[in-house]
C-alpha cells in the first residue's frame, strides 16, 4: 500500500554535527494571571546541534508553542520569561537587548509561524514583503542591496521554496495555504539562519500539500546545514522529518530519544501511549486513548505530573517526588518517575531518591 | 421500502449566472449514493479542502438545494416535501460540528443545549420526562450526568463537549447522524473515546453515521463503506478495506501515500508533483488526475463492492505524458 522509501529526503542522522547551535538551559516562561502563575514552561533542558531536525511534540497547552515563542523572545505579556538560558552560538538570546535581538532574528534564527495565513501582510505584494525582511534585518555592516540585485535574491528564494517568480508581484489572498507557508518559508531563509524554528508549519493544510511543504523544508534545511526545531503535535509528521524528538507534557521535557528509539522503545508512559493512539491503516482494531486530562498548569502541585493518568501502578508517595531528566543512554532522557516509567528500577541508581 | 435518502447524479454549482458562465464552480459533480435504512453502516465522505465534502455536506442536510440531480428522501423527492415531512427530515438527520466550543453559547450551561431540541420539537411531557431522557442520553455516549449538568462549557474538556454534542443529537432518536470532522480539533488522546461513542450508535443503535473528514485512518478504522472525493468529484468508492488496501484511482493512490506513518523507517517516497491544490491559476493547467470540471463519472467495479471512476488519465500515480503540471520543487534547490 505504502510505497515508502526509507530516508529519501529524510536522512535519520545525516549530517549532524557535534557543534552545538542552540543550548536551552532551565528556561522558564511564565503567564501571571489574577489567579495565579501558569507555568507554561517549566525549566527546560535540551541541546540543539549544527544540521539537526529537533521535533518537539506535545498535545495542546503542553508549552511547545510557548517555547517557540519565548526562542524567538517574542513572548508577549501576561507572558514573560522567568528565568534560564537560550545559548545560541555562544549569545545567550535571554539577555540580550531588544535591538540586538532583533538583528539576530532572521539573519541567525528563523520562525516559520504556525498558520502563515495570519502572518503575512494583506496589502503588500510578496515580493517586497520578502524583500522588506531582508532590508530589515541585514547583518551589521552588510552592504543594502541595489533594486537589481534584491529582485534576484527574491526571485532566487522563491525558486527554491518551490514558486514561480510571478508569485512576487501577488498579494497574499491570492495564493493557495500551501503557497502562503512556501512565502513564509522564503522569508525564514532569506538570511540564511542556522536554526529555523517551524512552529506547527502545516497545521492547516491537506496531506498531500503537507507532505509537499516538508520536504521543502528538508531540502532547505539540508542546503543550510540549519539545525530546525520542529513544533507539531502529529507523531506521524515528526517520525517522518525529525532526528531527534523531545516530548513535553504540562511544560515540562518527559522524554527526549533518537527518532527510532522514541518511536520502537519509549521509556516513558506517556510517549508510548500517545504512539499507541495514533490509528494505523494496517488493520481495524479498537482505537485506544489516553485516559484523564492534561492538568491545569495554574497552581500545579509538585511531583509527576502524568501521574494522575498513568497505567502504572505506585503509591501517592511516588507521584510527590519530582520526576528527574535524566540520560539512560547516549542521547535518550526520560524523566525518571516511579509511576510513570515501567523499568524504573532499572534506572532508580540514576536518581538519588530509593 | 425505499431508501432514507438517496442521491441521482447531484450537482451542486456556485457563482456565474447566466451572464457570468465562465466563473463557475462546480463545487459537486453528479454524485449518486444511497442509505438504507434497515442497512445502519458507518459511510465515510473523504476529500481534502475543496474537495466538495463541505457542500455534500449541506446538500445531504437539506440546507442548500442541488442545482442539477434528484435526491430523495424515504422515496420522495426532497424538493416536494410537505411542512410535516421536512420537520420528519430534520428530525432524522442529525448534524455534528466540527469545533464543540463554537455550537455553545458561553453564557449558558451546557444544559441548555440538551434542553433545547426538547422543547422545539415537543418531545417531553413533563420537566421529569425531560430529566430522564437527558440522563439517557448522557449515559449512551459515556458520561456521567453529575460530571456534565449544571457546567458551563468552558469547564468541560473537549472531548465532554463533543459528547454532549453527540447526546444533543441522540435527544431526537435520529436515524442518520452526519458527524463533520468531529475530531479534527481534539487532541490525539480523546480522538478514540469521541468515535468510539459514535461507532456505538452505530452498532448499538443502528444509526447510519455518515462520517465526513480528511483522515483516512481514522475513516479506515471506524466506518464500512468509503467515498474519495477529488475537486467535486467520487474518484473512488465501496468498501473501506478494499478502497485503502488496493486503491485504483491515482489522487487515491497520491492521498494515502502522502499519510504521514508513524514510523521513521517508512518515510516518504520522492517529493510528489503538484496537485490542483497547490499551484497558482490551477484553472488554466490540466489537472494531473483528468478531473476536469463538469466531467461525465462512470464507474468501473474494478473488484466486489469497489468503484473507481473512469478516466483517460494513467493510474498507477503515473503521471500522464504532456501534463503541464509542473514539479512542486525544482530540483537542485
Amino acid at each position: 500500500m505504502t510505497t515508502a522509501t526509507p530516508t529519501v529526503t529524510g536522512s535519520v542522522q545525516s549530517n549532524i554535527s557535534d557543534e552545538v547551535a542552540l543550548r536551552v538551559e532551565d528556561l522558564k516562561v511564565y503567564y501571571e494571571t489574577p489567579r495565579g502563575t501558569v507555568k507554561a514552561v517549566d525549566g527546560l533542558t535540551f541541546s540543539l546541534r549544527q544540521g539537526e531536525r529537533f521535533a518537539l511534540v506535545g498535545e495542546s497547552g503542553s508549552g511547545k508553542s510557548t517555547l517557540a515563542m519565548a526562542l524567538m523572545r517574542l513572548t508577549r505579556p501576561p507572558g514573560h520569561i522567568a528565568g534560564g538560558k537560550a545559548i545560541l552560538h555562544g549569545t545567550d538570546l535571554i539577555g540580550l537587548s531588544e535591538e540586538e535581538m532583533r538583528k539576530i532574528r532572521l539573519s541567525q534564527m528563523a520562525l516559520v509561524p504556525q498558520g502563515a495565513m495570519n502572518s503575512l501582510n494583506p496589502v503588500m505584494r510578496v515580493g517586497n514583503q520578502i524583500a522588506d525582511g531582508i532590508l530589515d534585518h541585514l547583518p551589521e555592516g552588510a552592504q543594502k542591496p541595489s533594486k537589481d540585485e534584491m529582485r534576484d535574491r527574491v526571485r532566487d528564494l522563491l525558486d527554491r521554496v518551490g514558486l514561480q517568480p510571478m508569485v512576487a508581484r501577488l498579494f497574499p489572498h491570492e495564493l493557495s495555504g500551501g503557497m502562503k507557508q512556501r512565502v513564509a518559508m522564503a522569508i525564514g531563509i532569506s538570511l540564511n539562519p542556522s536554526v529555523i524554528i517551524a512552529d506547527e508549519p502545516t497545521s492547516a493544510l491537506d496531506v498531500i500539500v503537507q507532505r509537499q511543504i516538508m520536504q521543502t523544508l528538508g531540502r532547505l534545511q539540508e542546503g543550510l546545514n540549519a539545525a530546525v526545531i520542529l513544533v507539531g503535535h502529529d507523531m506521524g509528521l515528526v517520525a517522518q522529518f525529525a532526528d531527534t524528538v523531545g516530548v513535553m507534557y504540562a511544560g515540562k521535557l518527559v522524554e527526549v530519544a533518537p527518532v527510532r528509539t522514541m518511536f520502537k522503545n519509549p521509556l516513558h508512559a506517556y510517549p508510548r501511549l500517545l504512539i499507541d493512539s495514533i490509528p494505523t491503516m494496517d488493520e481495524k482494531k479498537k482505537m485506544v486513548g489516553i485516559p484523564g486530562m492534561q492538568p491545569s498548569l495554574l497552581n500545579l502541585p509538585p511531583g509527576d505530573a502524568f501521574a494522575p493518568r498513568s497505567p502504572l501502578q505506585f503509591s501517592a508517595e511516588d507521584a510527590r517526588v519530582e520526576p528527574k531528566l535524566v540520560e539512560v543512554e547516549p542521547g535518550h532522557w526520560v524523566a525518571l518517575s516511579r509511576p510513570s516509567v515501567e523499568d524504573f528500577d532499572k534506572y532508580a541508581h540514576l536518581v538519588d531518591y530509593r | 421500502m425505499p431508501p432514507l435518502l438517496e442521491l441521482k447524479k447531484v450537482t451542486k454549482i456556485y457563482g456565474g449566472g447566466f451572464l457570468n458562465k465562465d466563473n463557475q464552480t462546480i463545487a459537486v459533480n453528479k454524485a449518486s449514493f444511497t442509505i438504507e435504512e434497515d442497512q445502519p453502516k458507518i459511510v465515510t465522505i473523504a476529500g481534502e479542502s475543496g474537495s466538495g465534502k463541505t457542500t455534500m455536506t449541506r446538500m445531504l442536510l437539506g440546507s442548500i438545494t442541488p442545482t442539477y440531480g434528484e435526491m430523495f428522501y424515504r422515496g420522495k423527492d426532497f424538493r416536494k416535501l410537505s411542512r410535516r415531512e421536512r420537520r420528519q427530515f430534520q428530525l432524522e438527520v442529525q448534524p455534528i460540528f466540527q469545533d464543540p466550543f463554537e455550537s455553545y453559547n458561553p453564557f449558558y450551561k451546557v444544559d441548555h443545549v440538551l434542553h433545547a431540541p426538547i422543547k422545539n420539537f415537543k418531545l417531553a411531557s413533563s420537566k421529569d420526562d425531560r430529566d430522564r431522557m437527558v440522563v439517557e442520553a448522557l449515559h449512551m455516549v459515556g458520561l456521567q450526568p453529575d460530571e456534565t449538568l449544571g457546567r458551563f462549557p468552558h469547564q468541560l474538556s473537549g472531548g465532554q463537549r463533543q459528547r454532549i454534542m453527540v447526546a444533543r443529537a441522540l435527544l431526537l432518536k435520529p436515524r442518520v447522524i452526519l458527524a463533520d470532522e468531529p475530531v479534527s480539533m481534539v487532541d490525539a488522546s480523546l480522538r478514540a473515546t469521541i468515535l468510539d461513542s459514535i461507532q456505538t450508535l452505530n452498532k448499538e443503535l443502528g444509526i447510519t453515521i455518515i462520517y465526513i473528514t480528511h483522515d483516512l485512518t481514522t475513516a479506515f478504522q471506524i466506518s464500512d463503506t468509503i467515498l474519495i472525493m477529488y475537486r467535486g468529484n467520487v474518484v473512488e468508492h465501496g468498501d473501506v478495506e478494499r478502497v485503502i488496501h488496493n486503491p485504483q484511482h491515482a489522487y487515491t493512490q497520491l492521498l494515502i501515500d502522502s499519510i504521514p506513518q508513524p514510523d521513521p523507517d517508512h518515510r516518504w517516497g520522492e517529493l510528489v508533483r503538484a496537485t490542483g491544490t497547490d499551484m497558482v491559476g490551477t484553472g488554466k493547467q490540466r489537472d494531473i488526475f483528468g478531473i476536469e470540471p463538469g466531467i461525465d463519472v462512470e464507474y468501473d467495479e474494478v473488484e466486489p463492492n469497489h468503484w473507481v471512476l473512469r478516466s483517460d488519465v494513467a493510474m498507477n500515480g503515473q503521471t500522464p505524458a504532456g501534463s503541464s503540471a509542473e514539479p512542486a520543487v525544482p530540483a537542485g534547490s
